[in-house]
C-alpha cells in the first residue's frame, strides 16, 4: 500500500507567515504524489491545531505526517504525541521541518525564505516515508538525588526532596554548607540577618535523616543516564574524625595562622579550623597544604583533643552512589577587581569589595559587626568608623570590557550598605552611590530604594571612573554625573566596589562532568530561557541558583524549589522513557571487524564469539552514532538515522 | 554563471550546532538561504557516505557542525568527525572536489553569531570558487 502523507504548515501567528508564504508551500507539498492532505494553520501547536492533525489522520487514513513549524527542539514531542493519539507510531509517522528558526527568522527576503522553506519541506517529505516504527523503552527511576553545592540553592533543594521522603546526597566542596549567603550580613530588602534565616537551613540539612551531607567533598565522575546515574564522590581527608565535638581546644593551641577564606582574608584562622562559628558540620578540618599557612605537624592539637578525634594519617575516601537525578547548584565566584587598577583595590587600604564589606558588617567577621576603616599601617587592623563612604556600582558588570550582563543584586545590596552605614556609623555619615541605572525590580525593592533615599543617601548617576588616594589615606572618587553632564570629584574615607558575579572558575570542568552547556555569559545554560529554566540538555540533570546566572536569594530559592520539583516528578513517575534512537548492528551485514568496539565511548558494543559479529548492548548505548559513522560495511546504524532516511533527506535538499 | 547560488548541505549535531542555529533564529541573525540543515545527533555520526552522497547530488559545499573539542555530548564524537573529515578531504581532492568545499566547524549552543558568520563566509567562499564539478544545475561556461 502506498503512503498517505499529511502535510501541515504553521503560520506561528506572523512569526513564520510574515516571511514564508505558507499557502505557497502547502500548494507545493500537495504536488507530491503521496501527499493526500496539505494545509496551513495559524497555530499548529495549539489544541485546535493538534486536533486538526488528529482529525485528518482519522478522516484520510494518513500514514505519515510532516509538520513545518518551529524547531523540533520546541514542539517535536507535541506533534509526536498528537500522532500517537491518532493511532500512529510517532517515530514511523512523524517528521518536523524547522521553517521558523531556520528560515523565516534568519532570511531577509520573502522570496528567499519561501524558496528555502520549500526545499526543506521537500526534503522532509522525502525522508518521512523511509522512517521506521520504533518503540521507546521504559526504565525504573532511582528516587535518590545528588545535589552538587551546599549553598542556599543546594540546601533548599535538598530539604524539599528529603521532606518528600527521598534520599539526597548533598556534596559541598567547602568544610561547611552555607555558601555565599551565609557570608553576608543582612539581606535586602527586609534586612533579615542572613545567619538568622540561613543557619536553621544549615542545621536542618545536617540533621535530616534523608540527607547524607558530604562536606569537604567533590564529585569526581558521573556516568549513567536519567533515572540511573552513578557518581563517584571524593571525600577529602579532614584529618579530624567525626567524633569531633567542635570544642575548639585544638585551634587554641595551633601555632599556625593564615588568612581565613570564609572572611575573604579580612580575618585570620589557625591551620586547624572551622570556617565560622555556626559551621555545619561542627567538625574541624586541618589545612594540610604544603608551605606557608599549612599544618606543620607539631602534634599539639592531637595532644589537646580530649575526644581523640585528630588523625594526621587520614586519607581521601571515595564513595560510589546511585541516583536517579542530579541538581547542579555550584554558585558563582565574586569578581576580583585587582586588575582594574583605576580603582586601586589591593593598593588603597580602604577600598573594599562588597564581600569584604559584608564580612566587616557581619557579627562573626573581623570587627564583630562594627563598620570600621582599615588602619593605613596594617590591613588586618580596623580603627574607627568612616565619616564618608562611596559605593561604586557595576564594577565589572554592564561593562563590555568585562561582563556585558547585569549582576542583578548590586543595586540592592548597595542600598543595603548605605542603610547599614547610616545605621551603624551615624546618620551624619556621608554616603555616595555611583550608579548607571537603579534596578530595583523585586518585591519590596522599589520601596526599599525610596526608604534609603529618605535616609539622606546621595545618588550620583554616573559610573565612577577612578579612585585616587592622598598621603593621609583620603580617597577621591571621580565620576561623570550624567544628569548634570559635569565631572564630579568626591572625597571619602572608604570606598566599596560592587563587583560582578562571575561563573565559577571551574565551570567548564563541571560542564563536562555533568554533560550540561555553558552560555555566552559563561554561566550554565538552561534548556529553554523561559519554559525550561532548570532543565539541561542532559535529561535528569537540573540547575539551581547562580551557577545558571546572577540572581538574588528569593530567585535562587525559587529556582532550587523548581529543580527539586523536577527531581520529585521524575521519581514520582517511577519510570522514565528512554528514546529509541540507539544503534543497531545488522547481523547480516556485519563482518565482525570490531572497529565499532574501539569507537564506542560507552563500551556498549560487545563481540559475540559464537556468531562472530558485534552486538549493541541497548542498555548502555546512547545513540551517538560513533559506530555508524565509522562502520566500513554499513552494518552499524543509529535508528531514525539510517542511510535510507538520511539519503532521502539529502536527495530532497538537492533535487527539489 | 551569474545566477549561481551555491547549495550547501549542513549536518549539525543536535546538542551544539543545531541549537546554535535555533539561537541564531531566536536572535534574528540573518544569513544567506543557501545553507540547508540536516539534524544529526552527533557530528561523529556523519558517515562519509553522507558527504559523498551530497556532492554526488550536486552540493557545492558540505558543512559539518559539532561541539567544541571536550564539549561533545557523547564524550568525543566530534574528534572522530575531525579525523574522518581529514581523511575525506584527501579522498575528495583526488576526485576533483576542492578541499574548500568541505568544512568542519565547532559551534557551541551559545554561538548563534558564529553560526551566522560561518553561513555567510561559506556562501561567499563557494560563490568565489564557483560551482562544484558535480553540480549539474548550473550552466557551465565552456571555455
Amino acid at each position: 500500500m502506498g503512503e498517505r502523507i499529511g502535510f501541515f504548515i504553521c503560520h506561528c501567528g506572523v512569526n513564520i507567515a510574515h516571511k514564508v508564504r505558507v499557502q505557497e508551500v502547502a500548494e507545493y507539498a500537495a504536488t507530491f504524489s503521496d501527499v493526500v492532505v496539505s494545509k496551513d494553520y495559524l497555530f499548529m501547536c495549539s489544541d485546535p491545531g493538534q486536533d486538526l492533525i488528529e482529525q485528518e489522520i482519522r478522516d484520510h487514513e494518513l500514514t505519515r505526517i510532516v509538520v513545518a513549524a518551529c524547531s523540533p527542539r520546541m514542539h517535536e514531542k507535541t506533534f509526536r504525541t498528537a500522532c500517537e493519539r491518532a493511532g500512529l507510531n510517532p517515530y514511523h509517522a512523524f517528521h518536523m521541518v524547522c521553517v521558523r528558526e531556520h528560515s523565516s527568522w534568519v532570511t531577509e527576503s520573502e522570496d528567499d525564505a519561501t524558496a528555502k522553506a520549500i526545499i526543506m519541506v521537500g526534503a522532509g517529505l522525502e525522508r518521512v516515508s523511509n522512517q521506521e516504527k520504533l518503540y521507546p523503552s521504559t526504565v525504573p527511576v532511582n528516587p535518590s538525588t545528588l545535589i552538587v553545592g551546599g549553598g542556599i540553592a543546594g540546601m533548599q533543594a535538598a530539604l524539599d526532596i528529603a521532606n518528600a521522603g527521598n534520599k539526597v546526597y548533598l556534596v559541598e566542596k567547602q568544610a561547611t554548607v552555607g555558601g555565599h549567603m551565609l557570608q553576608y550580613d543582612k539581606t535586602f530588602p527586609t534586612l533579615d540577618c542572613a545567619a538568622c534565616i540561613g543557619t536553621p537551613k544549615m542545621v536542618a540539612v545536617g540533621q535530616h535523616r534523608n540527607i547524607e551531607l558530604l562536606t569537604y567533598s567533590e564529585v569526581e565522575e558521573v556516568s549513567g543516564f536519567v533515572g540511573n546515574f552513578r557518581a563517584k564522590i571524593k571525600k577529602r581527608a579532614r584529618y579530624v574524625k567525626n567524633n569531633c565535638t567542635g570544642c575548639g581546644d585544638c585551634a587554641n593551641v595551633c601555632p599556625v595562622m593564615t588568612a581565613n577564606e570564609w572572611d575573604v582574608g579580612t580575618q585570620r584562622r589557625k591551620a586547624i579550623y572551622i570556617p565560622f562559628p555556626q559551621a555545619v558540620p561542627v567538625q574541624y578540618v586541618i589545612d594540610k597544604r604544603e608551605g606557608k599557612g599549612g599544618c606543620i605537624d607539631c602534634g599539639k592539637c592531637e595532644k589537646e583533643c580530649k575526644a581523640g578525634a585528630i588523625d594526621h594519617d587520614m586519607v581521601d575516601e571515595y564513595l560510589d552512589v546511585e541516583i536517579g537525578s542530579i541538581i547542579v547548584a555550584t554558585g558563582f565566584d565574586p569578581m576580583d577587581p585587582t586588575p582594574m587598577a583605576q580603582y586601586g583595590y589591593g593598593k588603597f587600604k580602604n577600598v573594599f569589595t562588597n564581600l569584604e564589606f559584608e564580612r566587616i558588617s557581619n557579627a562573626t567577621g573581623p570587627t564583630a559587626g562594627k563598620l570600621l576603616k582599615r588602619s593605613q599601617k596594617n590591613k588586618m587592623k580596623f580603627t574607627d568608623p568612616p565619616k564618608s563612604v562611596a559605593i561604586l556600582h557595576c564594577i565589572g558588570s554592564r561593562d563590555i570590557n568585562h561582563h556585558e550582563y547585569c549582576s542583578r543584586t548590586c543595586c540592592m545590596y548597595a542600598l543595603k550598605y548605605a542603610h547599614l552605614l547610616k545605621d551603624k556609623c551615624g546618620h551624619d555619615t556621608e554616603i555616595y552611590n555611583f550608579y548607571i541605572d537603579m534596578r530595583c525590580f523585586g518585591k519590596g525593592y522599589e520601596e526599599f530604594y525610596k526608604k534609603v533615599q529618605m535616609e539622606g543617601v546621595r545618588m550620583i548617576r554616573g559610573k565612577a571612573g577612578s579612585i585616587t588616594e592622598d598621603k593621609d589615606g583620603m580617597l577621591t572618587v571621580t565620576a561623570e554625573d550624567s544628569l548634570s553632564g559635569s565631572l564630579v570629584k568626591v572625597e571619602v574615607e572608604m570606598a566599596i566596589l560592587c563587583t560582578a558575579m562571575e561563573p565559577r572558575s571551574n565551570a567548564e570542568e563541571i560542564m563536562r562532568k555533568f554533560g550540561i552547556g555553558i552560555g555566552s555569559d559563561g554561566f550554565f545554560q538552561e534548556e529553554h530561557p523561559k519554559l525550561a529554566p532548570v532543565s539541561t540538555p542532559s535529561s535528569g540533570v537540573f540547575l539551581a541558583g547562580t551557577c545558571q546566572g546572577p540572581k538574588d536569594i528569593p530567585d535562587t530559592v525559587a529556582q532550587a524549589k523548581g529543580a527539586a520539583a523536577e527531581c520529585l516528578s521524575l521519581s514520582g513517575a517511577g519510570q522514565v522513557e528512554i528514546p529509541p534512537m540507539i544503534s543497531s548492528i545488522d547481523e547480516d551485514v556485519c563482518v565482525g571487524c570490531k572497529l565499532c568496539i574501539g569507537l564506542c565511548p560507552y563500551g556498549a558494543i560487545e563481540f559475540n564469539q559464537f556468531s562472530r559479529i558485534s552486538e549493541v548492548n541497548t542498555a548502555l548505548c546512547k545513540g551517538c552514532g560513533s559506530c555508524a559513522g565509522g562502520c566500513p560495511s554499513g552494518a552499524a546504524k543509529v535508528r531514525h538515522f539510517t542511510d535510507r532516511q538520511v539519503f532521502a533527506e539529502i536527495d530532497g535538499l538537492l533535487t527539489n | 554563471m551569474s545566477n549561481y547560488e551555491p547549495k550547501i548541505v549542513a549536518f549539525f549535531c543536535n546538542w551544539c550546532t543545531f541549537t546554535a542555529a535555533d539561537l541564531a533564529g531566536t536572535s534574528r541573525l540573518s544569513y544567506p538561504p543557501n545553507m540547508k540543515i540536516i539534524r544529526v545527533m552527533c557530528s561523529g555520526m556523519v558517515d562519509p557516505k553522507y558527504v559523498i552522497k551530497s556532492f554526488l547530488g550536486g552540493a557545492d559545499g558540505v558543512l559539518i557542525g559539532g561541539c567544541w573539542p571536550g564539549d561533545c555530548h557523547y564524550i568525543n564524537g566530534n574528534l572522530k568527525a575531525r579525523r574522518r573529515v581529514a581523511l575525506l578531504t584527501e579522498l575528495l581532492k583526488q576526485y576533483g572536489i576542492d578541499e574548500e568545499r568541505l568544512w568542519l566547524r565547532w559551534i557551541a549552543a551559545s554561538e548563534g553569531t558564529m553560526l551566522q558568520e560561518v553561513a555567510q563566509e561559506m556562501t561567499a567562499k563557494l560563490k568565489e570558487i564557483g560551482p562544484s564539478p558535480m553540480n549539474k544545475s548550473v550552466d557551465k561556461v565552456v571555455g
